[in-house]
């Protein structure tokens, strides 16, 4: 059992938990993810750890409430527990001092940005942040990425708050006005190969972090494999960050969307039963 | 299909028609009067060819011949001196290659349906809910650590926890028991034979951590700096194999290991009740003939496909599965495709499987190894399936190998060890499908036997060791 220490909402359907999980933070690193079960009759679901603590024993996970084990866990409470933790599961991000960095994030992605960007700052890199969203209030701990980054530049559509238009846009000037070594982007699949599709013609070594379905995580199963310059790639444990020329997100784009049919059936089942109040 | 003269029918079996649509336990097992009269036909061989083909050298004549005269417990103790998990290598191991493939009787007519036997005798001690005290030593204090639960790293913990040592099993899944909860199905290894086996295990003052992966969660060089003695490593073949042909990564192209975990650890077959889900399908081809295959393709067929074909690429002659697993699945209805081997898999315009074409093969003539190899007859076919489950086997997962600096390895990321388990880290013990490539239950439990005597030995010495410099001190004031 893992206690919940604390929870916040922190953007509409995006909640943040800090989970006691001591031996967890003792070993996670920036680009670390753990999977977990909420209770014996759950799914084993994998989030990225977006922050952890090593004297407190506790790591944070942030999570976007799309789909019925998400919106359960978005209905528990500090003092609630989660069945099953297991982690810190991945690769690491490979962290040196390459000189000017630039991370992009799209949606939730940033929890996965936001100890990368600790990481390579504590390595004296220059990080530029590039955060998207629809709009303002979807741009998730814009204030923490303030804290750290050299520069943070926000991209909204509707032009609520920073540029209005699309993260690719802005990275785009940013390639063409400075040195850039590399790009780290997570977000939305279509976000990520839009990314990559931008560096790729000027050559930038562009690292994504990727999110197909898995199981146990653990390099057990197979179910989280993607494609990678034509190699099957076991995401779980030769991941999840990849170097983006390489990836067919197409075939990735396909294999997020296979369950797509039963998640639904669970998210209208898991509403009608509990009429949107239940935590079970 | 199977040699008739190693594959013995004593035991009752579930009308396919009706198990081939539920999860139950197809072989009902024997009953006592049954078992003694299999007992009986045992010839009681001076020099037992049996045991010869057991791989842990089970005393088979003694523990038939307390099952003859009666006495069903006292022949189960006989076979737990050697075998930790008799209800469970009753039911798995592939008795036609060994005890039972090397019987006598079977020289002329079936040979003793060992098997049985020794499934008959565990059954009987769970029915009338009794269990066998066994000594355990003082503590001693000792604390070793056990990664992974499957059976090697259950035989190793409970034979250690028997001398008195302080065990903790690290287990990475959310539940122990490794490929005998997320592999084996419930048809054929009811759950609850595993849960018996934990609570012994427990019962004996075993600690068990899940959700641990070790070389993640902590590392071995973090465990010894906690204070255990020595680490037993038991983490199993657990990585899938895969062809590497076109088409692999299609929608409803499963690797056996997800599909057999989703419904046996997940319990996706109870899908929305349990929350994870499995795709169901019409028409499944099941790529491979081992046990591994012949689960995935009974479990397809009892989440309701109509048609299940197992495609292999060498004959049923060479098939690797249990004789009886091949034998239950034809009854069931599984097709066979021999000397068949997918070369690749097709799609349709969304991205999920739709068929898979295969080259028919031939047979040539026995290599150096004995084994005759296929090869492309130049004609080729395509089945039309909804589903392709891959089941070729497994290989060795690199997680906990690559976090250990300078363990040595051998072939394909296998742990190299010698004949006690010793790998060449001081300290460090290794045995199960880890050590050996995917191999059987059995051989996993023999390994565990011979590791943990030679633990044992280890923290002895090194338990010595001080005290005797510690005495020499003393002498020398
Ligand atoms: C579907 C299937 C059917 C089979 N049928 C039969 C059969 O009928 N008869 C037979 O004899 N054999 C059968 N086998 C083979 C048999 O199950 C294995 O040979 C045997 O289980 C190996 O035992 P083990 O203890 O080495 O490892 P496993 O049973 O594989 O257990 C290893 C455990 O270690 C855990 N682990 C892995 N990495 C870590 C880590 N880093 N930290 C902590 N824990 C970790 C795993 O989660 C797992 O629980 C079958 C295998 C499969 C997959
Ligand atoms: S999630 Fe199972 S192998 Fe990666």
């Amino acid at each position: 059992m893992y206690k919940i220490l604390h929870k916040q909402n922190v953007a509409p359907q995006v909640d943040a938990v800090i989970v006691d999980a001591p031996y967890i933070a003792t070993n996670a690193q920036a680009g670390n993810f753990v999977v977990l079960r909420l209770h014996d009759r759950g799914e084993r679901i994998p989030l990225t750890i977006a922050d952890s603590d090593r004297q407190k024993g506790t790591i944070t996970l942030l999570f976007q409430k799309i789909g019925k084990t998400t919106e359960e866990m978005g209905r528990l409470k500090a003092g609630d527990t989660i069945k099953d933790v297991a982690g810190p599961l991945g690769h690491p991000t490979p962290m040196k001092r390459y000189g000017h960095c630039v991370l992009v994030g799209g949606g939730i992605g940033s929890a996965t940005l936001f100890p990368i960007l600790k990481g390579l700052k504590e390595k004296r890199n220059k990080v530029t942040v590039i955060l998207g969203a629809r709009t303002e209030e979807l741009l998730v701990w814009k204030d923490r990425f303030k804290e750290y980054a050299n520069d943070l530049v926000l991209t909204t559509d509707d032009g609520s708050a920073g540029r209005k238009g699309l993260v690719t846009e802005a990275l785009k000037d940013l390639i063409e006005s400075s040195n850039l070594k590399i790009a780290l982007a997570v977000g939305p699949i279509r976000m990520m190969q839009a990314v990559s599709e931008v560096t790729k013609p000027y050559g930038l070594k562009t690292l994504v972090s990727l999110n197909p379905v898995m199981v146990e995580g653990t390099g057990m199963c197979g179910a989280c494999r993607v494609n990678i310059a034509g190699k099957t790639k076991f995401a779980c444990i030769e991941g999840p960050e990849f170097d983006a020329h390489e990836v067919d997100f197409q075939e990735l784009a396909n294999r997020l969307g296979f369950y797509r049919d039963e998640e639904e059936q669970a998210m209208k089942k898991y509403k009608k039963r509990c009429n949107g109040r239940c935590k079970k | 299909m199977p040699c008739p003269t190693t594959y013995n029918k004593t035991m009752r079996v579930r009308d396919p028609k009706k198990r081939a649509k539920d999860f139950k336990e197809v072989a009902l097992g024997l009953t006592a009067k049954q078992a003694i009269k299999e007992a009986q036909r045992c010839l009681q061989c001076k020099k037992p060819k049996c045991v010869e083909g057991c791989p842990v050298e089970i005393d088979i004549p003694r523990f038939i011949s307390s099952i003859r005269d009666n006495n069903f417990l006292a022949g189960l103790k006989t076979i737990r001196e050697y075998n930790l998990l008799p209800a469970i290598c009753g039911r798995v191991c592939p008795q036609e290659n060994q005890c039972q493939g090397a019987c006598i009787l079977g020289r002329k007519k079936t040979p003793i349906s060992i098997g049985a036997l020794e499934r008959f005798a565990a059954d009987y001690e769970a029915a009338i809910n009794e269990t066998e005290t066994v000594e355990i030593a003082k503590p001693n204090g000792h604390k070793v650590a056990v990664i992974g639960s499957g059976p090697a790293g259950l035989t190793v913990a409970a034979d250690l926890a028997k001398l008195g040592y302080d065990i903790t099993i690290f287990e990475a899944l959310h539940e122990p028991g490794g490929v005998l909860v997320y592999g084996i199905p419930e048809f054929r290894l009811p759950k609850k034979i595993i849960q018996r086996e934990i609570e012994y295990l427990k019962s004996l003052g075993v600690k068990i951590k899940v959700n641990w992966v070790v070389g993640k969660t902590q590392t071995v060089d973090q465990l010894f700096e906690e204070g255990y003695k020595a680490a037993f490593v038991g983490v199993g073949a657990g990585s899938p194999r895969y062809m590497n042909i076109p088409g692999e990564n299609l929608n409803n192209v499963y690797f056996a290991s997800e599909f057999l975990t989703r419904v046996n650890l997940m319990k996706a077959e109870q899908f929305p009740k349990y929350d994870t889900p499995v795709k169901r399908a019409e028409k499944v081809a099941v790529v491979g003939a081992g046990n591994v295959a012949m689960d995935a393709a009974r479990t397809a067929q009892r989440l309701g496909a109509k048609e299940v074909y197992i495609v292999y690429r060498r004959t049923e002659h060479e098939m690797p599965s249990r004789a009886e697993e091949v034998e239950h699945a034809e009854e069931e209805g599984i097709k066979f495709e021999f000397l068949s081997n997918p070369k690749e898999i097709i799609g349709d315009e969304k991205g999920y499987v739709k068929a898979i074409k295969c080259d028919k093969m031939v047979l040539c003539e026995p290599d150096a190894s004995g084994r005759r190899r296929p090869d492309c007859s130049g004609e080729e076919f395509t089945l039309d399936v909804d589903q392709v489950i891959m089941a070729i086997g497994q290989t060795s997962n690199p997680i906990l190998t690559k976090s250990i600096k300078g363990l040595k390895l051998w072939g394909a990321g296998y742990i190299e060890i010698d004949e006690n388990g010793k790998t060449n880290k001081p300290g460090i013990f290794a045995g199960g499908d880890i050590a050996t490539g995917a191999a059987t239950v059995i051989s996993a439990m023999g390994a565990g036997k011979r590791a943990a005597r030679s633990i044992n030995e280890y923290v002895m010495t090194l338990a010595k060791a001080p005290r005797q410099r510690k005495k020499s001190s003393k002498t020398a004031k």
